[in-house]
């Protein structure tokens, strides 16, 4: 096997896992750049999860094979930005503690999924989905050749689309007014506020993002890689999101850098028998790798990270 | 100061209330007996000797992973990873339960030492991180719950056992089930593991609030540089109160082994026992009573929606109801808040 076989198996499945990853770890950043913290990305992931499957199975007849996951999505990602408004009212409004209401939320994503489905499918998880994503190649940009074949085939939209969703997330929060006053509410609100700018509403609408991307992230790991929605559908995958958005430094590319990371350490352990080097390392320490090189990671050359100043306060007008 | 303390008690109250009131809404809306629904709920925590062991058994374990949460929130540590240490001293009990044969005195005591130190190390890997290398707890002790959970399942089937799901059961002599306390509740899987965990509770009150050293890591818990700057080791203080709370995660993992399964099985996923400590943590505002009340309306809960089904309410309708009390206390302003305007309007 040489270097260029060996990449087009282990590139694919990285970039595979790392996309819902990416999608919840941006919604976060956006969440906590605006002085919001945000523990509930597993929760709006679980509740992505279960929306886009609910409907891939409900409307799979009326918008067809092709469309259906991508409508899915979208009802999703808006379900989920709704859902985190319990979460904005909670935290910015009713000044509750931001973890306490993240917890909150996760807690209540998976009830409401599970009694929902126990509701409408008598029984513990729902069925296969009908329609999920199919892998495919890209077209014009899979004939280059090398990079091609590695990055642009046999791969998901929905991947590229996570990809380019952190630059274009990147390029608001540093190069726009929006960004910018994104950024000043979570670092200093009442200098923010004193300069006009509405805290309370860029609050809402940062962490209504953040609903809406891990929304997306939650229905896109449910149609490539879960396929069904049952209690162990999102298990765990929105806290590795949280991981990537701290190991990321609240940068919407760092944390795109650690969730691709996450995902090639991740499918390590998938593609290890086909890769000559690995086949006889004992599945465990490729069960762990991506977690211990985390922590190595971090602890090595990563070091501190400071998160945005005014993170997990809520804003009183008038207090000092 | 009495009426604040009494709006302090209040408030959880309220939130239990309104939570219920919620689940009532719910299962009307969608053409459930509300009234079954509750009385069926209420049957399967406490309707006889034998329900009331196996809703304090669930107790059990979340007094212990509530207290792991809250002993290092108090230091203003968020230990995520409850759950790992709930998997390494659940390995680590069972492991010397199942390996040893020891009389029972020093056997039980040495399979739970064995849990509290497992749990101890996992949580001394993130303290001695977070205060040496400014490592942030959160993202390690996440790593280290899956990286617990993997190398628990290898050493299960490679290690302890010859590619077997599950080790063989812990010798009698390291076991927490009493044949007293399985009789008088009527054969439920009830053990002797809720004294463990009240002791706890009060050793982890008497510890914070009633010693120079619990009065450091709560001071390191408020402000680190303030605590710093009085001539407190602040590093020190960090791997002490994660190192505390492991060993609680630990002993909440050890209640399961030696307790309610008496051995471990290969775990398909996590036991969701450390995550759902993070919520009766909270709720219970993070102190040694609260955490006990809160464990004790929990462990209620869940076991009592078991019994849902006989109403025809799907068990999960009581997750829905857990998650509207978190929500409720987290929003205790807004009951604060209109609690005082009612007290104002009588006052007028």
């Amino acid at each position: 096997m040489n270097l260029l076989e060996m990449l087009q198996t282990m590139i694919p499945p990285a970039l595979f896992f790392a996309a819902p990853l990416i999608f919840t770890a941006l919604g976060g950043v956006l969440s906590e750049r605006s002085g919001v913290i945000n523990i509930g990305l597993e929760g709006l992931m679980i509740m992505g999860a279960f929306v886009g499957v609910v409907f891939n199975l409900a409307f799979v007849d009326v918008f067809g094979d092709i469309w259906t996951p991508w409508v899915s999505i979208l009802v999703a990602a808006f379900v989920s930005a709704l859902f985190a408004l319990l979460h904005a009212v909670a935290s910015i409004t009713f000044r509750a503690d931001q973890v306490v209401s993240g917890v909150a939320i996760n807690f209540l994503a998976l009830g409401i999924g599970l009694f929902l489905v126990k509701q409408w499918y008598g029984k513990g998880q729902t069925d296969m989905v009908d329609a999920p994503f199919y892998t495919a190649d890209i077209p014009v940009l899979s004939s280059i050749p090398v990079i091609g074949p590695i990055f642009f085939s046999n791969t998901y939209y929905t991947t590229w689309l996570a990809i380019v969703l952190a630059i274009v997330i990147y390029l608001i929060i540093f190069k726009t007014p929006f960004g910018l006053r994104l950024r000043s509410v979570g670092e200093h609100p009442m200098a923010a506020d004193t300069l006009g700018i509405n805290v309370v509403k860029m609050r809402y609408i940062a962490v209504m993002l953040s609903g809406f991307m891990g929304g997306l992230g939650g229905s896109i790991y449910a149609l490539t890689i879960a396929m069904d929605f049952s209690h162990s559908t999102i298990s765990g995958q929105g806290f590795m999101a949280l991981a990537a958005m701290i190991f990321g430094k609240w940068h919407p590319l760092g944390a795109m850098g650690a969730a691709l990371f996450f995902g090639f350490a991740q499918s390590l352990s998938v593609i290890s028998a086909t890769i000559p080097f690995l086949q006889d390392v004992p599945q465990v320490y490729l069960l762990i790798a991506p977690y211990v090189l985390t922590i190595l990671a971090l602890a090595g050359f990563i070091g501190r990270a400071d998160a945005p100043k005014a993170l997990g306060s809520p804003y009183i007008k008038g207090s000092r | 100061m009495s009426s604040n303390k009494f709006i302090n008690l209040l408030v959880p109250i309220i939130s239990l209330l309104l939570g219920l009131i919620a689940g009532a809404i719910i299962m009307v809306g969608f053409g459930y007996n509300a009234v079954e629904g509750f009385k069926a709920l209420w049957n399967g925590a406490f309707g006889d000797i034998y329900f009331i062991g196996e809703t304090v058994r669930q107790i059990t374990p979340y007094i212990f992973s509530g207290l792991a949460v809250a002993f290092a929130f108090r230091t203003g540590l968020f230990n995520i990873g409850v759950e790992g240490q709930v998997i390494v001293g659940w390995l680590a009990a069972v492991w010397v339960g199942v390996a040893f044969d020891l009389p029972m005195i020093v056997h039980l005591p040495l399979a739970i030492a064995a849990a509290a130190i497992a749990g101890a190390i996992w949580g001394f890997i993130p303290g001695l991180l977070k205060a040496k290398l400014r490592v942030h707890e959160v993202i390690v002790t996440i790593m280290l719950n899956y990286t617990a959970l993997y190398i628990a399942n290898h050493l299960v089937r490679n290690v302890i056992t010859d590619k077997g799901d599950r080790t063989e059961s812990i010798s009698s002599s390291a076991s927490l089930k009493s044949q007293w306390l399985m009789e008088f509740t009527q054969y439920s899987t009830m053990h002797m593991g809720i004294i463990l965990a009240l002791i706890a509770a009060v050793f982890m009150w008497f510890y914070l609030e009633k010693t120079t050293k619990g009065f450091e890591l709560r001071a390191v818990g408020f402000n680190q540089h303030a605590s710093k700057y009085a001539g407190m080791n602040v590093e020190k203080n960090i791997i002490l109160a994660m190192v505390i709370s492991g060993a609680f995660g630990g002993l909440a993992g050890a209640m399961e082994g030696l307790g309610t399964f008496g051995y471990m099985s290969v775990q398909s996923g996590f036991t969701n026992i450390g995550f759902d400590g993070i919520a009766v943590a909270l709720l219970g505002g993070n102190t040694a009573l609260g955490v006990v009340l809160a464990a004790g309306l929990f462990g209620s809960l869940k076991v009592g929606a078991l019994n849902m089904p006989v109403a025809g309410v799907p068990t999960e309708l009581v997750d829905i109801i857990v998650a509207l009390i978190i929500f409720f206390v987290a929003s205790g302003y807004i009951i604060r808040w209109f609690l005082s305007r009612m007290k104002r309007r009588e006052n007028k």
